[in-house]
């Protein structure tokens, strides 16, 4: 079984040469640190910063440099800052390679929920909606179960959505999936993970096809 | 640098007799929040706590105008931001795309006092641009789908639907930028760039408050991000905090 760096790890072998990648809070961020070296990669922050750099080391923070979480950051030689229109012209206007982002469910159609749960305080899509109704290559980073033990990969998101048949791939603390027309993929699985766990935490229809290798990480 | 980069001084040279640049400024922030009145809705720049109109937030606490509606990406913390007019209830309605990170806009939230929409952040953003720039409205795939589109128009573009989205209307847009000149003219620093720029010229008035002010013909009319003519009234913040949100810092090897 993965942990979050686990997952990290694993989509960062998703990131390929050139490509131009927005980062969601949470798993996602850690991606940004297992990136091959040599490869050439920038990353974008939707608050407005393309190139975006390491955490500063202490004592160089500058409140004016900041990404979408509010951290302080760094920017690579070669970085851009500009306006959040101009940041969501490049989201919207498919010029982001890949986009990867945490969720609370995923449906077998690429249905996603991430941003409300009724009756709890709601905090708002940010970006989320934007980045899912455009991006063309979209991964979701996040645990199989929730808290309570429940699939988070589901015939039909029971939450509100955040977009609809958008997501194209899922890479959780036990494996990593497709979403077809059929349901759920299984590519692989996690180190010591069996197909059989994954398909008692699946509550959506998983596709099983032929053997399933376990993950390189 | 190669000369043909060098920034072209000479645009500055020319000075006719007969006229004069447009003067924006503004002789501090009681001037510059003249007319504001309770009821009004009012653009706020800023993301998170970066590149917020310090200045013109802590008069408006001061001036106890009520029932705001404010457009903003965010709603600040309890004691910065625009969590200080939450604490004083000045405001009615807030427009946001993420409001986490404050415990009295909950409150306030839950117990009904105060009313939120919520909107995806580019949509809020293109709001605002599409105001600025005299665009009524447009279509976006953003929230296609969810409960942000419902009630509203659905049009396939190429195969795709799309939602019909209208640009704000606003009385005051304050916004705060890291250098400008008399001329209303404005440089933004970083990621503090942020909703800063479209908010600029999409309310009735819009009030730039900048880290330092000067004459015009002193910035380079190559290196300005917003032409003056979106400025309405300009001047130099008093003092600026910055506060950080999250500190994230690497340690030195």
């Amino acid at each position: 079984m993965l942990d979050k760096i686990g997952i990290a790890k694993r989509i960062a072998q998703e990131v390929k040469n050139g490509y131009y990648v927005n980062l969601g809070i949470g798993i996602p961020t850690l991606v940004a640190n297992y990136v091959p070296e040599g490869m050439e990669v920038e990353f974008q922050s939707e608050n407005g910063v393309l190139g975006m750099g390491p955490f500063p080391f202490e004592g160089e923070e500058d409140a004016d440099v900041i990404n979408a979480g509010k951290q302080t950051i760094t920017t690579m030689p070669g970085a851009s800052f500009f306006d959040s229109a101009t940041s969501f012209g490049m989201i919207r206007g498919q010029h982001v390679d890949l986009t990867i982002l945490g969720a609370m469910e995923v449906a077998e159609n690429g249905d996603i929920a991430n941003w409300k749960i009724p009756g709890k305080m709601v905090k708002g899509m940010g970006g989320a909606m934007d980045l899912v109704a455009s991006a063309e290559n979209i991964i979701v980073a996040m645990m199989h179960t929730n808290r309570a033990g429940a699939s988070k990969l589901l015939k039909k998101c029971s939450l509100p959505l955040t977009g609809v048949n958008c997501i194209n791939k899922v890479v959780t603390n036990l494996a990593v999936l497709e979403v077809t027309d059929k349901g759920f993929k299984l590519l692989e699985r996690a180190p010591g993970v069996s197909v059989e766990d994954i398909q008692n935490a699946t509550e959506g229809t998983l596709i099983i096809d032929g053997d399933i290798p376990e993950m390189s990480i | 640098m190669d000369s043909r980069f060098k920034s072209s001084i000479n645009c500055r040279i020319f000075k006719p007799k007969n006229f004069d640049m447009i003067n924006r400024t503004v002789k501090g922030v009681e001037e510059a929040l003249e007319g504001v009145k309770s009821d009004m809705t009012l653009m706020v720049g800023g993301f998170g706590l970066s590149g917020i109109p310090e200045n013109s937030i802590a008069q408006l606490v001061k001036s106890g105008v009520k029932n705001l509606t404010c457009i903003s990406n965010n709603a600040g913390v309890d004691d910065f931001g625009l969590g200080l007019l939450l604490q004083g209830k000045q405001i009615k309605k807030m427009i946001s795309s993420y409001v986490g990170e404050n415990d009295e806009f909950e409150r306030q939230m839950l117990s009904g006092e105060l009313e939120v929409d919520l909107i995806p952040q580019g949509t809020l953003a293109e709001r605002c641009r599409a105001a600025q720039a005299g665009i009524p409205a447009f279509f976006t795939p953003a929230g296609y789908g969810t409960e942000v589109a419902e009630g509203k128009e659905v049009r396939d573009f190429n195969g795709k639907p799309h939602i019909l989205e209208h640009a704000f209307n606003a009385d005051f847009a304050f916004v705060k930028a890291w250098k400008g000149d008399a001329a209303g003219n404005l440089i933004f620093k970083g990621t503090a760039r942020n909703f800063n720029p479209v908010m600029c010229g999409a309310a009735t008035i819009t009030v730039a408050e900048v880290e330092e002010l000067v004459p015009a013909g002193e910035l380079d009319p190559n290196e300005i991000h917003i032409p003056g003519i979106f400025v309405k009234r300009i001047f130099q913040g008093e003092k600026y905090e910055k506060r950080i949100e999250q500190r994230t810092v690497r340690k030195r090897e």
